[in-house]
C-alpha cells in the first residue's frame, strides 16, 4: 500500500469538503473498509487521504417504524442480516445479507460500502492490467477469460456487480439519500446505478464529492413472499455467479404483482421486467415458471466462457417464481 | 503526512499503546510492531481468515482492519485465551480431535469458534459450519474442527 493520511470524519459537512477540494480518487472514503482496503493493497487505487466515515455519529442505525426501514450507510451486513424485523418482513434483504462473503466480513462491511463497492473483475483488480474499466482501451473480457462476466448490458465493460444488497434492496422497491455539497437528494435505488454505455468508469451515478447517507425501503405489501436465491460456484463463501432477488405479491397461487432483480449477471443490478411481466396477474405453474426463466435471459449475450451463466440465471428466476406460488 | 500516529487500545485485557503509520493493518501492528505473532498472514485480502482476531466482540480479518482504526477499542487475540497454566477448552477440544495438521490456520479458526460460542453457546452442526466459513483449512477437511467445536461448546456450555 501507498502511505495516505487518516482523518477521522465529524461532519458530512466536513467530508463533501475534502471531497470537494480534490480529483478522483485523492480522497477517499473507508467506513468497512473490506473492499477499499483490497485495492489499496493491489495499487488499484492510491489516494493521498483517506477519510474514516465510522466517527460520524448516528449513520449505523436501523429503523422500523410503519413507512418501513431506514438503514444508515454505516449499518453493516451482519446487523442487516440479523435484524429480526428485516428477517420476518423483508426477508429477501436478510437472505441477501447473510450470504455476503464470511462472518468476519459481514462484521465490518457496511451498507454503504456493499452498494458502492467496485467491481471483482480480474482485470480490473490486477495492478498491471490497464483495462477499460481504469481508462484503457480494451475490455479484456470480451476476448479474454471471462468465466465471471457479464450476459447482460455489458458492452462496452464486460463486469459484473458484485453486491448482493442492491438486487434485494431494489426488489423491495428502496430509495437512497445522498448528500453533496449543495445539501440532499433522493433517487430510487434503481437510478443509482448505471450502465457502462452511460459511464464506463464508474458503476452509479455518484458525484466524487457525493456519499451514500441512508436506505430506506417500503413496507412490503400484503401476502408478499421475497428470497434470495445465490448461485455460488461452490458451498463456500463467495461473490454470486448469478443471483435472484425475488418479491412477489401473492393471491395464493397468483401473482399480482412482482419485481425480479438479477445480480452477478450484469455490470449494474439487472431488473427483469421480462420475467415479471411473465408471472403478473398470472397463476404461477410450472409452465408459467419456466417462461419467466426464459424471458428473463432472452436478450443475453453470453461471452466465451459464460454460456453457462444463461442457463443457470434461467433456472434461478424459474426456481424463484415455483417459490413464491408453493 | 507520513508522520506515524500514536494508538491506545486494550489488547487481551491490557492496555497498549503503539506507534503506527497509518497503511499498517491491525495484522501488521500486531505481528511486527508488537510481536503477537499468533494472528497469521494467510492471504492479506479477507479471504481465508488465518488473521481472525476479536474486536469490540466482534469477530473480524485483523488484515482488512487498519491499526489506527483500533484507538479506544478492544481486541482479543489467540495469546490471550489460554491461562498460564491451562488451555481454552476450545484449545484442548482441538487438541483432542486432532482438529489440525500444519496449523497456520488454528489460531484464526480458534477465535472464530470463541466468537461463535461467546454468542451462541450451543451451536448446531449446521450453524458451526456456518460461523467459521470464513476460515480455510487445506489440511484437515473440516469434519474434525466443527467436531472440536461441537465438544467445546459441550465442555463450556456443561
Amino acid at each position: 500500500m501507498e502511505k495516505f493520511s487518516y482523518v477521522n470524519a465529524t461532519s458530512l459537512e466536513q467530508v463533501t469538503s475534502l471531497l470537494s477540494e480534490s480529483g478522483w480518487g485523492e480522497v477517499m472514503l473507508i467506513a468497512g473498509g473490506t473492499d477499499l482496503l483490497a485495492e489499496l493493497k493491489e495499487y488499484i487505487e492510491t489516494p493521498k487521504t483517506l477519510v474514516n466515515l465510522k466517527t460520524l455519529p448516528g449513520m449505523d442505525s436501523i429503523e422500523v417504524d410503519a413507512s418501513g426501514l431506514k438503514i444508515g450507510a454505516l449499518a453493516t451486513v451482519a446487523d442487516i442480516a440479523m435484524h429480526p424485523t428485516i428477517q420476518h418482513h423483508y426477508t429477501v434483504l436478510s437472505q441477501a445479507a447473510g450470504s455476503v462473503a464470511t462472518p468476519q466480513i459481514r462484521n465490518v462491511g457496511t451498507l454503504g460500502g456493499n452498494l458502492c463497492q467496485r467491481p471483482r473483475c480480474w482485470y480490473y483488480r490486477d495492478e498491471s492490467t490497464d483495462c477499460l474499466k481504469k481508462g484503457g482501451d480494451i475490455c479484456y473480457a470480451v476476448d479474454g477469460l471471462s468465466k465471471y462476466h457479464a450476459i447482460l448490458g455489458g458492452d462496452p465493460v464486460y463486469i459484473v456487480h458484485p453486491s448482493d444488497l442492491a438486487p434485494a434492496l431494489i426488489a423491495l422497491g428502496a430509495s437512497i439519500k445522498i448528500v453533496g455539497p449543495a445539501g440532499e437528494k433522493t433517487m430510487s435505488l434503481e437510478e443509482f446505478f448505471t450502465l457502462p454505455a452511460a459511464n464506463p468508469f464508474r458503476e452509479n451515478v455518484l458525484e466524487p464529492n457525493e456519499i451514500v447517507v441512508e436506505v430506506s425501503v417500503p413496507v412490503p405489501k400484503p401476502n408478499t413472499k421475497s428470497f434470495y436465491l445465490k448461485a455460488r460456484e461452490k458451498g463456500a463463501p463467495d461473490f454470486a455467479l448469478s443471483s435472484v432477488a425475488g418479491v412477489f405479491e401473492m393471491d395464493g397461487k397468483t401473482c399480482k404483482t412482482a419485481s425480479i432483480v438479477l445480480g452477478g449477471v450484469a455490470p449494474a443490478p439487472w431488473r427483469s421486467k421480462e420475467a415479471e411481466a411473465a408471472v403478473t396477474g398470472k397463476m404461477i405453474d410450472e409452465s408459467v415458471s419456466q417462461q419467466a426463466g426464459a424471458d428473463a435471459v432472452k436478450d443475453a449475450e453470453p461471452l466465451n466462457d459464460n454460456m453457462y451463466k444463461v442457463t443457470l440465471t434461467r433456472n434461478l428466476v424459474s426456481r424463484a417464481a415455483m417459490m413464491a406460488a408453493s | 503526512m507520513a508522520r506515524k500516529s500514536h494508538v491506545q487500545t486494550t489488547i487481551n485485557g491490557e492496555t497498549v499503546e503503539f506507534l503506527c503509520e497509518s497503511r499498517q493493518s491491525l495484522l501488521e501492528v500486531l505481528r511486527d510492531e508488537l510481536y503477537l505473532t499468533g494472528a497469521k498472514e494467510g492471504c492479506n485480502n479477507g479471504n481465508c481468515g488465518a488473521c481472525s482476531v476479536i474486536l469490540d466482540g466482534r469477530l473480524v480479518n485483523s488484515c482488512l482492519v487498519l491499526g489506527v482504526e483500533t484507538e479506544g477499542k478492544s481486541v482479543e487475540t489467540i495469546e490471550g485465551l489460554a491461562d498460564p497454566d491451562k488451555l481454552h477448552p476450545i484449545q484442548d477440544a482441538f487438541l483432542e480431535n486432532a482438529a489440525l495438521q500444519c496449523g497456520i490456520c488454528t489460531p484464526g479458526f480458534i477465535m472464530s469458534a470463541k466468537a461463535l460460542l461467546d454468542s451462541n453457546p450451543n451451536p448446531t452442526e449446521h450453524e458451526i459450519r456456518y460461523w467459521l466459513a470464513g476460515n480455510l483449512c487445506r489440511c484437515t477437511g473440516y469434519d474434525k474442527i466443527v467436531k472440536a467445536v461441537m465438544d467445546a461448546a459441550k465442555e463450556t456450555s456443561a
